[in-house]
């Protein structure tokens, strides 16, 4: 019954189907839209964005825009240099998603296969921390940094990366559904040390959780603007991440071709745009992957 | 019986590398951060602006919480403005990403549903969430600006929709509910992807055996996703609550210019201008502030596990029961 149910059900769509795949698409399109403007309006002279507002058809204006945008840089009007933000934001954020997601790993594989003493406590006090939000310590961390003379440096930006009690947590719940404890049994009795075990067999077997984790590290990391705007506090032009700098054409009246600043700002998600794009494949594989197969 | 002693003896040779493997995690969390959270506590109880030296015991607090004299009161009035703020735009941009993101990720995770093309409607929907919130701040200050300049009160006035601008980044109702549009845009997306590998990490079989015994779409879905799913559930109502009350880049850049706007200014935004404005340097209401905002965040969050624990015990208990019989 189910069987002949089903056949019928694949070559006619159901009026669900129809419904939800018609939601999904007016919410991409509203997902998409506003990047779709930027990229349009990054096209089209300023007189024609102040005179009739949004418009979906591209201009032919893009080149003559980018290089207002450039000859803001070279003559200093803005503090925005597309090229040197890309690479400061990419330092931070490439040293802070290793960072984290290897330690977080290995925090989770330390609670989750090993029995010790302290075990209980340091996964309630992990749980615990989570709670905490980097508000709540800025003020403390801001002082003890100029204190100890760490403003104006990436270290603080990329040490504590090491502890991410969310990610620990994601992956201790991950590797409790999904990774058998035999098998590390099993490592041991085939001679594997418990760091090789953890590097071969741990993290493979782990990959899904690790890649998910990877991309949102990734972004939280590239999109900071809070952390370094607090411990950057020279703004130093060679020393700015990218979300700083964009701000700094947001908060410049005295820029008025508005084309020029619609370009810069796609200027500043394009690297992103393309990385996501690379690693979009991995996050949904990555997803699918993590449905745990007997 | 046998089993118990292998365990024993597990649990005696291979202890120590359960401390190596969770160390440095340790090692840099109490350097980064519980050192500085009780700096920020210490803190709390100096003065500000001038009298940053001065030990002032419980003062600030009682400033920001109860008020006092004029220059406390203004003090007050603004600590409670911001911290409404902070709830008023949470629940606008959490309540509809949930349930946005709840359903999404039902509907992405069903298999019986056809829909063509949802690994392409997973990556857009995610794509918001990768975009630097300063360049979507840009991007919609530009798009939004108060002025008939902006482009979308240039389009409102041409066609006749308003006479005049619309404060969409100055006025208050206005600003507020377009920092939670802008929020909810950005992260559903990334919601519904935590939901749903939450929704794929529970065993196919188990749909499969309900499926068989006759269980609705409906039922699985209230029966099998959503109890197995709570972790995940737990997971992302805590992290978008504690994210919610550090919301500071879209309330600290979504202005004209650098001027800040009272009406969409959150308690992040409090205290991150408090300490790191020079012209201020009211280190002592911005520690307090923080002290205030960390026994909020405890209070939410030890409610939400007490839930979960809770249950979890429940479970354990059943399971020790079934095991017995």
């Amino acid at each position: 019954m189910n069987m002949v149910e089903e056949k019928v059900n694949r070559s006619k769509p159901k009026p669900l189907d129809i419904i939800v795949t018609a939601c999904m698409i007016i919410l991409c399109v509203l997902s998409l839209i506003p990047i779709y403007v930027l990229v349009v309006n990054a096209t089209r002279t300023s007189v024609d964005i102040t005179g009739n507002g949004v418009s979906l058809i591209p201009g032919l204006n893009l080149f003559k825009n980018i290089e207002t945008m450039l000859d803001w840089s070279a003559t200093g009007k803005v503090q925005y240099d597309a090229f040197t933000g890309y690479i400061n934001s990419a330092i931070i954020a490439f040293s802070c998603t290793f960072l984290t997601v290897l330690f977080a790993g290995a925090t989770a594989y330390g609670v989750c296969v090993y029995d010790f003493r302290l075990k209980g406590p340091a996964y309630t006090f992990i749980l615990a921390v989570m709670m905490v939000p980097v508000q709540v310590t800025s003020v403390g961390f801001y002082q003890f940094m100029s204190k100890i003379g760490l403003t104006d440096n990436y270290l603080p930006l990329i040490i504590p990366a090491i502890a991410a009690p969310q990610v620990v947590f994601f992956m201790r719940q991950y590797m409790k559904s999904s990774f058998p404890l035999e098998i590390v049994e099993a490592a041991r009795i085939d001679g594997s040390n418990e760091f090789r075990t953890f590097f071969t067999i741990a993290i493979p077997m782990m990959k899904p959780a690790f890649a998910v984790q990877a991309i949102f590290a990734f972004v939280a990391s590239w999109n900071n603007y809070y952390m370094p705007s607090m411990i950057l506090v020279s703004r130093e032009p060679n020393q700015m991440t990218l979300p700083m700098m964009v701000n700094t054409i947001l908060s410049n009246d005295k820029l008025a071709d508005f084309g020029a600043k619609y370009a810069a700002i796609m200027l500043s998600i394009i690297p992103v745009v393309v990385v996501y794009f690379i690693f979009s494949k991995f996050i949904v594989e990555g997803v699918a992957l993590g449905g745990v197969k007997e | 019986m046998a089993n118990r002693s292998g365990g024993r003896i597990r649990s005696i040779s291979y202890a120590k590398y359960g401390y190596i493997f969770i160390l440095p995690f340790f090692l840099v969390y109490a350097i980064f951060q519980i050192y500085p959270l009780f700096n920020t506590f210490y803190l709390s109880f100096f003065g500000n602006g001038k009298k940053i030296d001065e030990f002032v015991g419980f003062e600030n607090f009682k400033t920001l919480l109860f008020g006092g004299g004029f220059a406390q009161q203004a003090a007050h009035d603004s600590f409670i403005r911001v911290l409404s703020n902070t709830f008023i735009l949470w629940f606008g941009n959490f309540i509809p990403q949930i349930i946005l993101s709840l359903v999404l990720a039902a509907w992405f995770t069903n298999a019986r549903l056809k829909i063509p093309g949802k690994g392409a409607y997973k990556i857009i929907m995610y794509m918001p969430n990768i975009i630097t919130a300063a360049s979507a701040a840009a991007l919609f200050v530009m798009l939004f600006s108060d002025s008939q300049l902006g482009a979308i009160n240039a389009m409102l006035l041409k066609n006749g929709f308003t006479t005049e601008t619309i404060s969409f980044v100055s006025g208050k109702t206005e600003a507020r509910v377009m920092i939670m549009i802008i929020q909810t845009w950005m992260w559903y997306g990334n919601t519904t992807i935590m939901l749903m590998s939450g929704i794929m990490g529970i065993n196919g079989s188990l749909f499969e055996a309900a499926s068989i015994d006759g269980a609705s779409h409906t039922q699985q879905f209230f029966r099998i996703t959503l109890p197995l799913l709570r972790p995940i559930l737990l997971y992302t109502v805590v992290t978008s609550m504690i994210g919610g009350l550090q919301m500071y880049d879209m309330p600290a850049l979504y202005n004209v210019g650098t001027s800040q706007n009272k009406f969409t200014e959150t308690i992040a935004v409090y205290i991150f201008n408090n300490f790191h404005d020079t012209s201020l340097n009211n280190f002592g209401y911005s520690a307090a502030a923080s002290v205030i905002l960390f026994v909020i965040t405890s209070v939410l969050g030890s409610v939400c596990f007490a839930i979960n624990r809770d249950k979890d015990v429940k479970v354990k208990k059943s399971k020790k029961t079934s095991k017995l019989l």
